[in-house]
Order: C-alpha cells, then sequence, then structure tokens
C-alpha cells in the first residue's frame, strides 16, 4: 500500500512502477520507538521526490528578480522599455506597480516592514529591484539585463559598530520618526545589581571580544515558489519550500487582502531548511503579485547567489563579554552584545523575546549572577539573522560561554574540563531556575562530561599533546558542554506575530485499523513521515508502515507553527502523544462495550485493552476500529469513529545538552586545520528513532565545522558582498570530516513534562561544536605559542596570522 | 537547434537552444526530475548524472549536468536516478544502500551522491578494501548539508558488499 | 530552474583538429573552444564570457587525447583528462610523483573526469594547480594555426597574465611536451581553504638528482602572482648542489621574495608570501627524497 500521496501537478505515470507491495513500506519496523528505516526514502531514492523545483502547472510563466549593484544608492530612474520588448516576456514588475497593489513594503515576522521591492532606495547588495516575468526562465534572466537602472551611489554602512555614529547615513529614512540605525531597543535580561556583586567578590576575571559571524544556513535546495492564483475562483495555490506554511498563509492573508480560506499553500518535499525557509521573501510576494496580475501561475526559484546574498543569514553577534569564578568555580557572567540585522529587522522570533533566546547564555553553569544586553543595529546588508539551525539565537550564547569558559580556564591555568566540571549544574538540583529566568528540566551534566572523557580517552591526548609540542608539532583539544531549550513554546509567553507557539496534530484510525496522523511540523529531511508514525505506534500498537503521516498542506492539516528551533519533536510530538491517547481513551470506551465491562476493568498494553485479570480478554485496536465505525449501538456521549485532535501546549520548552570533543591537527607552517577526531555525547531524553537522531546530528556536527573552519558572509568597504556562491561560501565536504566519522555517545536523561520524554534534539550539533572546534584551534595556538583567541572561521589565513600575534576579527 | 540524448536507454529528441544545459535538458524537456540543481559555479555536484562514451571500455562515470551544454551530450549514453532500478523496478545495491544505512535525509543530494557511489564501486578493483580516505575523497565534489557524510561513507560500502555477494545485481553499463 | 544560465550562442562540433582551426578562422575570433567546459560554461553561466559560438573539440578527443613517449620527452595530448593523468602510470614512472600529487588535488573527482590539460592551461587561472607543475617542468606549448601551421613556446610566454595567454583567436593548443631527465622527483605542495578549492597557494618542484647533485631544478608556485610565478632565481642556487634542507630552506626563502601575491578572500598577501616559502621547501624536500628513493 503506498503511503505517499499524490498532490495536483504529478503526473500518474511516475508512480507506476511505484506502486505494489514493497514500496512505502519498511522492512524490520518496530511497532513504536526504535531504530526503523525511514519510510520515506522509497521515493527520494528513486528521484521521485516532488520539490518546489519539479512543480508544472499549465501555462505557467517564470519569473526572475533584478538586484541592486550597490550596497546603498538613491534609485533615480528605471527603464523597463527594452525588457518589455523582449518577445518572451510577459510583464516587468517595480514598486510603483506594486504600490497600488499594496504590495511595495510587506510586515516581517519582527514587527518591521521590508521593501519587497526597491522603490526610494536600495540598501543592500543585490536587493530587490525588479521582478520579470517571461514563458522560459532563460528568457527571464536575459531580460534582466535589458532592464536599466540609475543609481545614485550613497555611502554604506557595513561595519555594525559605526551604525549608531553620529554621522552614520540614515538607512531607514523611510520608517517615520526613525533618526539612527538602532533597529530594535536595548533589550536585557539578569539583575546587573546583583552581576555588578558577583563580580566584585570574584577572584579571576576573564575578558574577551568575541564575534560569531555571519554565515548562510545555504540548504542544498535554493528558495522559490510556484503561486497560482485562480481568477475565476479567487484561491490561491502557492506550492512553496516553506518551514511554517500556516504562518505564511496567515501573512499572506494579511499582506495580499485575501481570505485566509482562500489560499492554499502545499509544500511537498523540502531540500532541506535549516532556517533558509522560515522568512517571508519579496520574491514570493513578486510570484503571488505577478500570478494576481498575469492571470497564469508564476514560478520563481532563486539561484544559489541569490540564496546567500539576500536570504535570512545566521548569526552575526558582536559580544563583548567577562567572565569571573571565585574559589575555583564560574560565579557571573556579562555580555554586552551587538548584533547585525541587515537592512531591514527580519529576524524569526518570539514577541516577547527579541534577542531570542540569548538570556540562555549563563549555559550549563551554576552561576551566582549574569547579565545581558542586546542592542540590534541597522546595516547595509541583507536582513536576517535568526536561522542556521540557531534555535533562536542559542547558538550565539553558547558560542558565547564555551568559549568564554575556556578563556577563564586559561586566566586562572586551570584544565577546562575541570573549571566545567567544578561549576556545573548538579543532576540533584532539577528542575533550575538560571537567574536569568529558564527553568531546566532535567539533566545528568557530569555523567555526559565523563562519558565524552572516556570516549576520547581525553587524559590520553593531553599527554599525546605535549608529547607533540616537544616535537614542534601542534595538536589542539577542544571542549564544550551546551544545553539549549527548545520547543517553542508555552502560550503564556510565546508567540510570533500574535500567533501562539502551539501545534495541533489530528488522528484518524480508519475501519481497517489503519491511521493516518496529520500534523501541522513541516519536515525538510528530519524523518516525519517515520518518527511521527512511531510515536502512534508507540501509544496505539499499529505498526508504523500502517501509519501515514500527512505533512506540507494547509488545506488538509492542523495549524501550527511550523518547523524550527527543534520544536517538531517537542511540541508536534506532545500533539501526536496526546491526540494518540486521546484516540487510545475512546477505543477504551469502545472496547468497555465490546467486551460488556466498564471501562475501569480494562487495562492497556501495546495493541489492546484487556480484562484486568483476564488477559485472554480483550479487543485489538484493529477490532475496536471496525467496531467504532459498525452500527453497533452507542450510548449517551460516545460518537461513533476512531479519531482526534488535539492543540498541545507545552509547558516549558525542553533542554537537551551534550558533551562535546574536538581533536584538530594544525600545521604550524600554514595554519591548516584538520579536523583528526569529533566526539559528541548527547542527550535528548527519550529517543524515538536512534538511527534518525544520529543522523541529525552528523549533520549538524559538520555544519560546526563548517562554521568554524570556513563559512562566512563577508563584505567589502561599499557594502559589496564576496560570498554569493559556492566558490567563496564554502560547505565542508567529506575530506573535511574526521575520516573515521564521528563518535557519538548517549545520555538519556527523560524530560519530566513531555508526554514521550523527548526533547528536540536537530539543533543541537550545530550549537555545541562551533565553540568546541574554536576551542580546539585556540588550544593548540595557546600550547604552542600562548595564544588566546581567534574568531571563526578559522582559515588558514587566519589560523596563521593569530599564531603570529596579529589575530584580527574577519571582516 | 534539434538535440537527441539517449537518457536511461530511451532517446529524447527536442529543438532547443544550443545554450540550454544538460540539467535544464533532462529536468524540462526529459521531465525526468530526479536530477536536481543547487549552485551556479559547478561546486555542489546535485546534478550530477552519469554518461558512458558506448566506444570507451570505461564505466560511465559522473558528471556535472549543470556544466555541461545539452548538445555536448549528444551520442553518449546518459543514466540519471530514474535509470538507476533493474527494468522490473528492483533497486540498484546502491539504492538499497542508500536506504539501509540512512545515507539520506531531505533526498535533494542523493541522486547526485548515488551516481558518484555507483561509480566509486564500478570502477576500483577491490571496492570492498575502499579506504575511507578513497570513498570520502570520491564523494569529496557532491556537497550534503544534511547528513555529515559518515551515512553516506557507509552506504557506499554496504552496496559495495552487496554487489560483491550477489554479483549479478551489479551493473556495468547505463542501460 | 533558475540557476545562471549563458547568453544566447551558437554550437558546432569539430570533426578534426584542423576542422576546429577552420572554423575558428571562419568565425572570426568571436568563437571559443569548448572542451572539457568546466572553465568556460561556469563563466558562460555568469555571464562573465558571451562567445557567439563554442566548438565542441570532444569529439577529436581520439586525436587529441594521448600520453605518450618520444624520443626525450613526454608528450601530452591538449584534451588528455584530469583523470588520464592521475592515473597514467607513465607519467608516475616518468615524473613521480608529481602529476600525480597535482592532480589529486585539482578541482574534484567529478571534474576530473571531463576536465582537460588544454582546457586548465588554456584558463590561465593564477591559481591553477596544473600551471604550477608544467611551469616546473619546463614543459613546452605546442599551438596550431590556420594551415597547420606550428609553434612551439615556452610557459612563461604562454601565460601572458591573469585569464590571459599567448594563443591566438584562431589558434588551438594541442600539445604539451616535457623533457624527461634522469634521477627525477617531483612534488606538489597546496594549501586551500577546503578539499577541490583553488589553492591558496601551491608549489611545484622538480628535480633531477645525479651523482648526489641537482643537475636540473623546476620550481613553480600558483596563487601568488598574475600568472604562475616561475622562481628562476631558485632554481638556480641550486644548480650543483648536493640536496639538503638547509638548502631547500635557502630556495623557499627566494621564493617569498619573489612572489607576488596579492590580498583577496583566500588571504592577505604577507600569508601568501610566507608560506609560499614553506611550500616550495615542502616540495623541494619531497621532490628530493623521491628522486633519491
Amino acid at each position: 500500500m503506498a503511503t505517499v500521496e499524490t498532490g495536483p501537478g504529478r503526473h500518474p505515470e511516475w508512480y507506476a512502477h511505484a506502486t505494489g507491495d514493497k514500496f512505502g513500506k519498511v522492512t524490520d519496523a518496530p511497532v513504536g520507538f526504535g531504530h526503523m528505516k525511514r519510510k520515506e526514502d522509497a521515493r527520494f531514492i528513486r528521484g521521485l521526490g516532488d520539490y518546489t523545483d519539479d512543480v508544472r502547472l499549465p501555462g505557467m510563466v517564470h519569473g526572475a528578480i533584478l538586484r541592486s549593484p550597490y550596497a546603498h544608492a538613491k534609485i533615480i530612474s528605471i527603464d523597463t522599455s527594452a525588457a518589455l520588448a523582449h518577445p518572451k516576456v510577459a510583464a516587468v514588475v517595480i514598486a510603483k506597480d506594486l504600490e497600488t497593489l499594496g504590495l511595495a513594503w510587506m510586515p516581517t515576522i519582527s514587527y518591521d516592514t521590508q521593501a519587497v521591492l526597491a522603490g526610494d532606495k536600495v540598501r543592500f547588495h543585490l536587493q530587490e529591484v525588479a521582478f520579470v516575468i517571461a514563458t522560459d526562465a532563460y528568457a527571464a534572466q536575459d531580460a534582466l539585463q535589458l532592464i536599466d537602472v540609475d543609481y545614485d551611489v550613497l555611502p554604506a554602512i557595513v561595519n555594525c559598530r559605526k551604525a549608531l555614529d553620529p554621522d552614520a547615513p540614515l538607512i531607514r529614512d523611510d520608517k517615520v520618526g526613525q533618526t539612527d540605525n538602532l533597529a530594535s531597543p536595548l533589550w536585557e535580561a539578569g539583575d546587573k545589581e546583583q552581576c555588578d556583586r558577583v563580580f566584585a567578590e570574584a577572584d579571576v576575571v576573564a575578558k574577551r571580544t568575541i564575534l560569531d559571524p555571519r554565515s548562510h544556513p545555504c540548504p542544498m535546495e535554493t528558495c522559490g515558489m510556484v503561486a497560482d492564483m485562480n481568477p475565476a475562483t479567487g484561491q490561491l495555490n502557492i506550492y512553496n519550500a516553506n518551514q511554517a506554511p500556516h504562518a505564511h498563509r496567515t501573512v499572506y492573508a494579511q499582506v495580499a487582502g485575501l481570505p485566509e480560506q482562500n489560499i492554499r499553500i502545499l509544500c511537498n518535499d523540502i531540500g532541506g531548511g535549516f532556517g533558509n525557509k522560515v522568512p517571508v521573501y519579496p520574491g514570493y510576494v513578486c510570484a503571488i503579485a505577478g500570478s494576481i496580475v498575469a492571470g497564469a501561475p508564476v514560478k520563481w526559484m532563486e539561484d544559489r547567489s541569490e540564496n546567500l546574498a539576500s536570504t535570512g543569514f545566521a548569526r552575526d553577534y558582536l559580544m563583548y563579554s567577562e567572565m569571573c569564578s571565585k574559589n575555583g568555580k564560574i560565579t557571573g557572567l556579562r555580555v554586552d552584545t551587538i548584533t547585525d540585522h541587515g537592512a531591514f529587522d527580519s529576524t524569526a522570533q518570539a514577541t516577547k523575546f527579541p534577542a531570542g533566546f540569548f538570556h540562555i547564555v549563563t549555559g550549563s553553569y551554576d552561576l551566582d549572577g549574569a547579565h545581558c544586553q542586546v542592542k540590534a543595529v541597522y546595516t547595509n546588508k541583507a536582513p536576517g539573522g535568526v536561522a542556521y539551525r540557531c534555535s533562536f539565537r542559542i547558538t550565539e550564547a553558547v558560542y558565547l560561554v564555551e568559549r568564554m569558559v575556556d578563556a577563564l580556564a586559561m586566566e586562572m591555568n586551570v584544565d577546562p574540563v575541570e573549571l566545567r566540571m567544578k561549576s556545573f549544574i548538579r543532576s540533584d538540583q532539577f528542575p533550575y531556575e538560571t537567574v536569568t529566568g529558564w527553568v531546566y528540566d532535567s539533566g545528568d551534566y557530569h555523567k555526559a562530561m565523563k562519558l565524552a572523557m572516556e570516549m576520547a580517552d581525553y587524559e590520553g591526548l593531553r599527554k599525546e599533546q605535549q608529547e607533540k609540542l616537544a616535537n614542534g608539532e601542534m595538536m589542539g583539544i577542544g571542549v564544550a558542554f551546551f544545553t539549549e531549550g527548545v520547543g517553542a513554546g508555552p502560550r503564556r509567553h510565546m508567540d510570533i506575530l500574535g500567533l501562539a507557539m502551539n501545534d495541533g496534530a489530528e488522528l484518524r484510525v480508519h475501519p481497517s485499523g489503519k491511521a493516518v496522523v496529520s500534523l501541522s511540523a513541516q519536515t525538510q529531511g528530519q524523518g516525519h513521515e517515520t518518527t511521527f508514525a512511531q510515536i502512534v505506534a508507540e501509544e496505539l500498537g499499529i505498526s508504523p508502515n500502517e501509519i501515514m503521516v500527512r505533512h506540507g498542506d494547509t488545506d488538509k492539516t492542523p495549524y501550527g507553527l511550523g518547523t524550527y528551533g527543534s520544536r517538531s519533536t517537542p511540541v508536534s510530538g506532545g500533539a501526536v502523544a496526546v491526540v494518540s491517547r486521546k484516540v487510545r481513551d475512546k477505543a477504551r470506551q469502545f472496547a468497555a462495550l465490546m467486551l460488556e465491562t466498564r471501562a475501569e476493568d480494562l487495562a492497556w498494553e501495546k495493541g489492546r485493552w484487556y480484562v484486568k485479570g483476564d488477559p485472554e480478554r480483550g479487543s485489538t485496536i484493529e477490532s475496536i476500529a471496525e467496531y467504532a465505525y459498525s452500527t453497533s449501538n452507542l450510548p449517551e456521549g460516545l460518537e461513533g469513529g476512531l479519531d482526534a485532535n488535539a492543540v498541545y501546549d507545552p509547558p516549558n520548552l525542553t533542554y537537551p545538552f551534550g558533551a562535546y570533543i574536538a581533536v584538530v591537527d594544525v600545521d604550524p607552517g600554514t595554519g591548516k586545520v584538520h579536523m583528526r577526531r569529533f566526539i559528541a555525547v548527547d542527550d535528548c531524553g527519550v529517543r524515538i528513532n536512534p538511527m534518525v537522531v544520529e543522523g541529525q546530528i552528523h549533520g549538524g556536527l559538520v555544519e560546526g565545522i563548517g562554521q568554524a573552519l570556513m563559512e562566512i558572509i563577508s563584505f567589502d568597504e561599499q557594502g559589496n558582498c564576496l560570498n554569493a556562491s559556492f566558490m567563496d561560501y564554502l560547505l565542508p565536504t567529506a575530506l573535511e570530516c574526521p575520516a573515521g566519522g564521528f563518535e557519538l555517545g548517549e545520555t538519556v536523561t527523560p524530560c519530566p513534562h513531555h508526554p514521550i520524554g523527548a526533547k528536540g534534539v536537530g539543533e543541537s550539533p550545530c550549537v555545541g561544536s562551533p565553540p568546541c572546534i574554536t576551542n580546539a584551534v585556540v588550544d593548540a595556538m595557546y600550547h604552542a605559542k600562548g595564544i588566546k583567541h581567534i574568531d571563526m572561521p578559522c582559515f588558514p589565513a587566519r589560523v596563521w596570522a593569530a599564531m603570529n600575534g596579529n589575530a584580527e576579527p574577519p571582516q | 537547434m534539434l538535440v537527441s540524448i539517449s537518457i536511461n536507454g530511451q532517446v529524447y529528441s527536442h529543438d532547443v537552444e544550443p545554450r540550454l544545459l544538460l540539467v535544464h535538458f533532462i529536468r524540462e524537456y526529459a521531465e525526468l526530475h530526479g536530477t536536481h540543481w543547487g549552485c551556479d559555479t559547478s561546486n555542489c555536484g546535485i546534478c550530477i548524472v552519469l554518461m558512458d562514451d558506448p566506444q570507451s571500455d570505461q564505466p560511465p562515470y559522473p558528471v556535472k549536468s549543470c556544466t555541461m551544454l545539452a548538445a555536448m551530450a549528444e551520442g553518449y549514453e546518459i543514466t540519471t536516478v530514474e535509470g538507476m532500478p533493474k527494468p522490473d523496478g528492483t533497486l540498484d545495491p546502491i539504492q538499497q544502500g542508500f536506504h539501509e544505512m540512512h545515507a539520506l535525509q531531505c533526498g535533494f543530494c542523493t541522486p547526485g551522491m548515488m551516481s558518484t557511489g555507483r561509480w566509486l564501486i564500478e570502477r576500483h578493483p577491490n571496492p570492498t578494501q575502499m579506504t575511507d580516505h578513497e570513498i570520502r575523497d570520491g564523494i569529496s565534489g557532491n556537497l550534503c548539508r544534511c547528513t555529515g557524510y559518515d551515512n553516506i561513507v557507509k552506504a557506499i560500502r554496504w552496496a559495495a558488499a552487496y554487489i560483491e555477494e550477489h554479483p549479478e545485481s551489479a551493473r556495468t553499463g547505463a542501460r | 530552474m533558475a540557476m545562471q544560465t549563458p547568453a544566447p550562442c551558437d554550437y558546432s562540433r569539430a570533426t578534426s583538429v584542423d576542422d576546429a582551426i577552420a572554423q575558428l578562422d571562419a568565425l572570426g575570433g568571436n568563437a571559443r573552444i569548448l572542451a572539457g567546459g568546466y572553465s568556460l560554461i561556469p563563466m558562460m553561466k555568469l555571464r562573465l564570457a558571451n562567445p557567439g559560438h563554442v566548438i565542441d573539440i570532444n569529439p577529436i578527443e581520439p586525436e587529441l587525447n594521448y600520453i605518450r613517449q618520444e624520443g626525450n620527452e613526454i608528450r601530452i595530448g591538449a584534451l588528455t583528462r584530469h583523470v588520464n593523468m592521475l592515473e597514467s602510470d607513465l607519467l608516475a614512472r616518468t615524473f613521480p610523483d608529481i602529476f600525480r600529487e597535482a592532480e589529486a588535488v585539482l578541482a574534484d573527482p567529478v571534474v576530473r573526469n571531463r576536465g582537460t590539460m588544454g582546457g586548465s592551461l588554456c584558463q590561465s587561472d593564477p591559481a591553477e594547480d596544473l600551471s604550477g607543475v608544467v611551469v616546473a617542468l619546463k614543459g613546452q606549448a605546442v599551438l596550431r594555426g590556420p594551415g597547420g601551421a606550428e609553434r612551439v613556446i615556452e610557459m612563461e610566454e604562454f601565460h601572458v597574465g591573469p585569464y590571459m595567454t599567448a594563443v591566438q583567436p584562431t589558434e588551438m593548443l594541442i600539445e604539451v611536451r616535457y623533457p624527461i631527465h634522469k634521477g627525477f622527483g617531483g612534488a606538489h605542495e597546496k594549501v586551500e581553504r577546503r578539499a577541490g578549492d583553488f589553492a591558496i597557494v601551491a608549489a611545484s618542484a622538480a628535480l633531477s638528482i645525479q651523482g648526489g647533485t641537482i643537475r636540473e631544478a623546476g620550481i613553480a608556485c600558483s596563487a601568488v602572482g598574475p600568472t604562475t610565478m616561475h622562481i628562476k632565481r631558485a632554481e638556480e642556487e641550486l644548480i650543483g648542489q648536493a640536496p639538503s634542507e638547509q638548502l631547500f630552506q635557502q630556495a623557499g626563502e627566494i621564493a617569498s621574495a619573489d612572489v607576488s601575491p596579492n590580498s583577496d578572500g583566500r588571504g592577505p598577501a604577507d600569508y601568501k608570501r610566507a608560506v609560499a616559502g614553506v611550500l616550495t621547501q615542502r616540495a623541494l624536500s619531497r621532490a628530493a627524497a623521491t628522486a633519491l628513493r
């Protein structure tokens, strides 16, 4: 039985050889949690995935975007006549055309506005200026060259430290009342006075300026959309790779003035998200406007340079920090941050948390005092900031605290693991409230750290390091211990644009005893078609092969805020567990009727309700389902059918944690860093599918290698983006990873408040690895030459400069 | 100009612009969507397909279909992911290996990655003896953002071992 | 499908070398030779190169893909693929291990299936690995023009500047000839930001050691000048000397002094200058060890 849905625009004959017993069924599927191969593999290994660029609709035309060559310039005039004269061009849209539709500017998730097409001026290099619609994509690109734009170049702000200089040019002169380049007012957390007292009493203080540079999530599939407005019915179908389809639909309804029920978003398969596919991009609005105007489906797919240069970047946090200790234990932390949001504030944040969850920066430590403040500025760069598996700024926070712990260990002249062990929150302190207001649910940090040290043979490594040093070789051992908070979030304080961060789930068990569970979560490769079936399987005892997971179509799935911030398991997973239990409880009512007993006399074992004390007498879920849909007499209050829905409001975030150790070898002659080993012990509570969890960890660790060693979005003084292609935005290949593979370990500390005891995990490896690897590089330089700091990325030239005492932050 | 290309044993003939890239011929004209694209500068390998020169005795080798004009492919045999299974639908060992070892997540790089993996096995005199470095170097022209590569290495090893045990499952031609 | 795509152009295939040249001649400078395509097509997609016509010479591979010895030279045809040079036993025996080392780090294995020696040399990217090898081996380029006229030039003459060669619009590179020396040892050292990337700096060294002294020396550094830099001064210091680490360190210092690197995204000039010296020393040291094996 095929478990893949056909959707609009797909050819039935592609499935001709795909039906049949073997397709979509996985061998050795556990009924519940455990190692299980993935059901979704069936289409991907055959090349039958259905990604946005695969969508073909009759009459479809192609859009392309003309982009600004300047970072900051007034637009004097735009001449589209030559482009319009091109025989294959159907339309050219510029800002003033969008103004008549009220679409020249759009709201962002951070309550700012962003230009869809630049009208008065351009504010970042490669900003959107015009949208061409042509009958084929090659012609659309040709036509871009025929548009003539006259610019008056203005000075650009590229350095966030200069954004608030009194003579800095005003970037957002479109905003009434904006007189400077402050994007968002100062935000702070923690008790400043308490923190000052702690520092006053400290033995040792370490100070560092730490940059988490701008990088990019860079999924393998770029962003794009096919917008199909039916002029006769007013129905707008949108095919779009999008991590939050329901939220986008709500936004489009507001922005385009269309009734929300007339908008359908279909995300079929997504070639990676990593936060890149959360924002609403100008290209989307252009495609929708284009479809409304042209009366035909409009496809817009961005190329890789557009993806790197204009879509939501990540990080760009400049942090001034001090950490202190007393009696050998870390006691205080203060951080003063400038964050560069680019030309428009489009960070994805929960409303009450404009700096995301950065204030989890106290990390895994039992501090007496902490204070952090974050100031966001505008610069002439692309908008964004919250992306790339960051858990809402937790990558930045963990990078800061784990670098600072190593810095403090250097100042104290103690081993960095020893300092951590002395300073960790102890397992008996959970649930633990941090001095910045987080309540960590559960953890045993010492256990995880010890396991990592055992796996790495930490003492052996330190000995080897000494031997190598004597030989003039440089070897570094880096440690990081992270705690994150994921699974946003409780409705009482977490919303995006006023939409509570809760997720719905619907479960229908059919008369045959097989089921469909509909999710609001949106997989981009995380394996939801398998793992969520496993959750239902665990609760109901139906094989995951017989449970279809439906997602990706806003018409057919319950409302929810989408997949990012590692929230799928904590929130949607909670919803699915809860809805499964509702079905199970309903099944109990039917079983009582079938077995002619009372519901309270029944007990559950996976797959059946049976009479307590008489286990031979029971009803399987399959027989209950058949009964539920039959004509049997039902008492007052019990409706037929075996289905339920639920909206899950998580009581708290979940707090996964991990101990990571990296071993690097550094070539003293060239500064080249070689990843020798990476040991990762992760604790994400109960693991639904260990195979899927490990895959997530592998992927995130490589993203950490990327950030630590080679990924950066940088600019020249004029604000030109220098890394807008894969020639200069470098992603790790298999050769940059440890040759023998990653060494993974686990501890399991269940989440006490989550229905299945699980915590999120998708972002953890990307959170813990950048500071771990950077710490390793610094460790190598410190032991060889007394160098105490370097900022990522650790290109050979940058490591070499640091070794020679010339470490500069990257531009 | 008329371009005729044999893909997965079937000839597709279309009148196209000379500048049309092979990847677009495959996707838009042959309507085979399993071959994807990911960059502008021939770095990512997402678009890799296997190419076979009927006049050469070399096994089919991976090429970046975004870096070839469709016209250049005339006269060669192209194998895309759709052509990997046997005619009766039995999966190629490389496909099965990727499933067994969880070597894919979003699936976007998977067709290109499997093409390269299959080539590594076919051209190596003793595939089950490939070292970690040989495999990793072999796939260094294929970027993946999801899997972290470890399971891909395992999948290629799985397929090599499977072929050694079931030699009839190996394929030496694009057909 | 919106990857960047080439501007409109015409396409034809060549049936022979002379046919390719005749087409070049007839098209009057608006045509480019298309071999592997991994240099030209990316440039066309970025619209940095907009030839009106491309002449596909892959069909003449039987004529131009060869690695053979003729007299005291190895001759390699311009359409020889990188993978052929990587796997060639003849090259590995005659010039251990310089070809293999450079080819192993040139681009990636997929590109190497189609990319050609001729294409790489004619692209004349200052950071290109093979050019360093050819310069160190004192290779000579054979160019053929209309009517079969041929000329042979040194690599220094061949590489005129970044992305510029001495090949005239109606000429084609057809072969490179490499003199064979007894007691040969060669090596290629490269530092890059990531596997497959162009070199931040690379050094190629070729030595002929006979009777315990260096008889011939070839040293080239890539990515540290407008074209591949031929470090003649260091070569002169080595001739007639016994190989030693101290000697190679001196050669490295000369390389550092004589290169002209630019600062760019791969690294600042002072880094490249310093590393040119380090890699030159390492390449020489390994070349000598290979020669004495």
